[in-house]
C-alpha cells in the first residue's frame, strides 16, 4: 500500500495543514516508507483473530451521573485569544 | 405532493438529546440555558491531556431505547472518532460510535390511517453534542461568531432508520411515535423546538414499481414537525419535476429554510465530510452484560402502545380516546389518577379531551403543570355522576376551578350551584315557565311539538341553570299531558 501526493494534499486539507511542493514530497516519501513497514502485518494470517479495539481489556470504567463543579470561567477563557462576555470569539464561519 | 409516476424512499436519522445530569464524558452539568462557558471544564473544552470517563446513565438510556424498539444490544460496543473541524467542536473530532453500536436491528411499529407498518431500525448509537455557535450579526455585531461550549459533550443517541417510508405521513407518524417513546422512556424529553429532538431525512425516488433506488439528497434543519412536513413535501416535488424532466437527482446535503419554504444546497465545502472515523483510544470497549440488559428490560416502563390498549381493555373507553390520552405520559398518568376520584371513564376521557385540553392548549401546559389536580377534577366530575350539579353547571364551576385551583365542593357551596332535584321546586318553575310562554304553549298544543327543547331551555334559564334536566323533562311531559 502507498499514498500519491494527491491523497497526501487532500489529507493535508483534512487535517487544516499547508504544505508547499518540497514538503508535499518529503511527506509523501516519508508516509510512504511508514506505510511499507506496517505493511509487514499483511504477511501474518489474521482471518481467525478478532479485531483488536483497544490494547487493554479493562473491566468495565463507568462514571455515576452526578454533578461536580465545572472550571471558574476565568479560567475557561483564559486561553482565548478573543472573548465577549462569556463567549469565545472566533472568526465568522458560515453557519449553520 | 407524491407524484403517481415516482414514489418516494427516505430513511430517517432522529438525534435525541438524553436527559442525563451530567453531559456523556465529563461531570458538568448538561443541563440547559446556564451563563455561557460556565459548563465546562478540560474534558470537554478539549483541553490537552484530558480524559473521558463514560456515564453509566447514558448507557442505560440508551439501552432502554433499544430496547423498547426491539434492538440487538450489544454486548460490546465500540467508540469511534469522528474528525472534522469546527469551532463549537474543539477537540477536533466527536466522539460517537462507528461500525460497533450500541444497538442494531430493531423496529418501531407505526400507524398510518387504518394501517400498521414496522419501520426498521438499523441501528441506535452513542455520542456526544458539539457546542453552540452563534453567528446572529445582531448580537455579534458582525465578522465574528461566538461561541459557548455549555452543550459541547452532552449525551445524544442517533436512532437511524432502514429506508422504510414511502411518504411524508410515514415519516411524521414515526416521529410522534419515537418522541412519544422517548417520553415514555423518561430518556429525553422530545422538544424539537429547542432541539433535543433532531431530525434528519434522506430521501430518494423511484418510478413506481422500479427495485433500483435513485440518489439520494439528504435533509437537514427540520426544527419542527410541521417543518419536516413542508421539507419533505417540497423534497419530493422538487426530485419528481427533475426526474420527469428528464434530468438527474445530484446527491448532496440540503438545508432546510422554514421561512422561505425552500431548500438550498449546503456549499460543497461545508459538505466535505471525511470523517475518517478511528476506534477512540481513550475509551475502553464498552461492555454490557446480560444481566445489565434483563435489570433495564424488567424496569422499562410501560410503552404508549400498550398503555393505550390497556385503557381500552381495562376502562372501556374508545380507541380513539386512548390514543389521545396516551400521546403523552403526564396526560395519561392524570387521566388514571383522576380515576381514583370518579368511576365513569368516559365522563372522565370527554372532559380531559375537551375541557381541559383546550384550557391547557391556551396556556402551553403539560397535564403535570395543569391547576386542577387529577382529584380535584375526579370530585368534580363525581358531582355529575351523583346529580348534584348538572354538567351544564360542572363547566361553569370547572372554569372557576381552573382561576384559583379550588376545590369544587366549595365553588359549588359557596356559589349555591347545587342542582334542583327537589320536585315542588321544578314544578313551580315549569308552571310559571308555562305561564309566561303562552303563545308558544298553543303553538305546541296545536301540534309544534318541536317546542319542547325551547321550554326545557326556559326552564333551565329560570333555574339558572340548576334544574335538573332529567328531571324537568319529565316534569314537562306530565304538564302538558293535562293541557292536551
Amino acid at each position: 500500500m502507498s499514498v500519491t501526493i494527491d491523497e497526501v494534499k487532500k489529507i493535508a486539507t483534512l487535517a487544516n495543514l499547508e504544505f508547499n511542493e518540497n514538503e508535499l514530497e518529503k511527506y509523501t516519501h516519508q508516509l510512504n516508507t511508514i506505510l511499507e513497514y506496517v505493511d509487514q502485518l499483511n504477511k501474518i494470517d489474521t482471518s481467525s483473530v478478532e479485531a483488536t479495539y483497544h490494547p487493554i481489556q479493562y473491566p468495565d470504567v463507568f462514571r455515576n451521573d452526578d454533578i461536580k463543579e465545572s472550571l471558574p470561567i476565568d479560567k475557561v477563557l483564559q486561553n482565548a485569544p478573543e472573548k465577549t462576555w462569556q463567549y469565545f470569539v472566533v472568526p465568522k464561519v458560515v453557519g449553520p | 405532493m407524491s407524484d403517481k409516476l415516482f414514489e418516494p424512499v427516505m430513511g430517517l436519522e432522529v438525534h435525541c438529546q438524553l436527559l442525563t445530569r451530567t453531559k456523556a464524558f465529563c461531570t458538568c452539568s448538561a443541563a440547559y440555558g446556564g451563563t455561557p462557558n460556565s459548563q465546562t471544564c478540560p474534558v470537554c473544552l478539549g483541553l490537552p491531556g484530558a480524559l473521558p470517563v463514560l456515564n453509566k446513565q447514558v448507557v442505560e438510556f440508551a439501552i432502554r431505547m433499544g430496547l423498547a424498539s426491539h434492538c440487538v444490544i450489544a454486548a460490546e460496543s465500540i467508540f469511534a472518532r469522528k474528525n472534522y473541524f469546527y469551532p463549537d467542536l474543539p477537540k477536533g473530532y466527536q466522539i460517537s460510535q462507528f461500525d460497533k453500536p450500541l444497538c442494531e436491528h430493531g423496529w418501531i411499529e407505526i400507524e398510518v390511517g387504518e394501517a400498521t407498518k414496522r419501520i426498521g431500525i438499523k441501528r441506535i448509537h452513542l455520542e456526544e453534542d458539539a457546542g453552540k455557535s452563534i453567528h446572529d450579526d445582531a448580537v455579534t455585531g458582525g465578522n465574528a461568531t461566538f461561541i459557548d461550549l455549555n452543550r459541547c459533550g452532552t449525551p445524544l443517541i442517533e436512532i437511524v432508520s432502514e429506508p422504510d417510508f414511502r411518504s411524508a405521513a410515514e415519516v411524521t407518524a414515526y416521529l410522534t411515535k419515537i418522541r412519544q417513546i422517548v417520553q415514555y422512556l423518561e430518556i429525553c424529553d422530545g422538544n424539537m423546538e429547542e432541539g433535543s429532538l433532531r431530525c434528519d431525512a434522506n430521501i430518494s425516488m423511484r418510478p413506481v414499481g422500479a427495485e433500483k433506488l435513485g440518489t439520494k439528497t439528504e435533509l437537514k434543519n427540520m426544527n419542527s414537525f410541521k417543518a419536516v412536513e413542508r421539507a419533505l413535501a417540497y423534497e419530493m416535488a422538487r426530485q419528481a419535476k427533475v426526474l420527469r424532466e428528464g434530468g438527474e437527482i445530484i446527491q448532496q446535503t440540503l438545508l432546510w429554510d422554514d421561512n422561505a419554504g425552500e431548500s438550498r444546497a449546503m456549499r460543497s465545502k461545508e459538505e466535505a465530510h471525511d470523517y475518517r472515523y478511528f476506534p477512540e483510544p481513550d475509551l475502553v470497549p464498552l461492555k454490557v452484560s446480560k444481566e445489565w440488559i434483563e435489570s433495564v428490560s424488567e424496569n422499562l416502563s410501560e410503552l404508549p402502545q400498550a398503555r393505550r390498549d390497556r385503557f381500552v381493555r381495562e376502562y372501556g373507553i374508545p380507541k380513539y380516546d386512548a390514543e389521545v390520552l396516551t400521546l403523552n405520559k403526564s396526560l395519561a398518568n392524570y387521566f388514571e389518577e383522576t380515576l381514583k376520584f370518579v368511576k365513569d371513564a368516559k365522563l372522565v376521557s370527554n372532559w380531559i379531551m375537551s375541557e381541559m385540553m383546550a384550557v391547557m392548549k391556551e396556556n402551553k401546559q403539560e397535564a403535570d403543570q395543569f391547576i386542577v389536580t387529577p382529584k380535584n377534577l375526579g370530585r368534580l366530575l363525581d358531582l355529575i355522576v351523583k346529580g348534584t350539579i348538572s354538567g351544564k353547571i360542572a363547566k361553569n364551576v370547572f372554569e372557576e376551578m381552573c382561576k384559583e385551583g379550588a376545590d369544587p365542593n366549595t365553588i359549588v357551596k359557596e356559589k349555591g350551584l347545587l342542582q334542583i332535584t327537589n320536585r315542588d321546586e321544578i314544578e313551580k318553575l315549569v308552571d310559571k315557565m308555562l305561564e309566561s310562554n303562552q303563545s308558544q304553549l298553543k303553538e305546541y298544543l296545536s301540534g309544534k311539538e318541536a317546542l319542547f327543547g325551547h321550554f326545557v331551555g326556559q326552564v333551565m334559564k329560570l333555574s339558572q341553570g340548576k334544574a335538573n334536566p332529567g328531571m324537568t323533562n319529565d316534569i314537562l311531559k306530565e304538564k302538558l299531558k293535562k293541557y292536551a
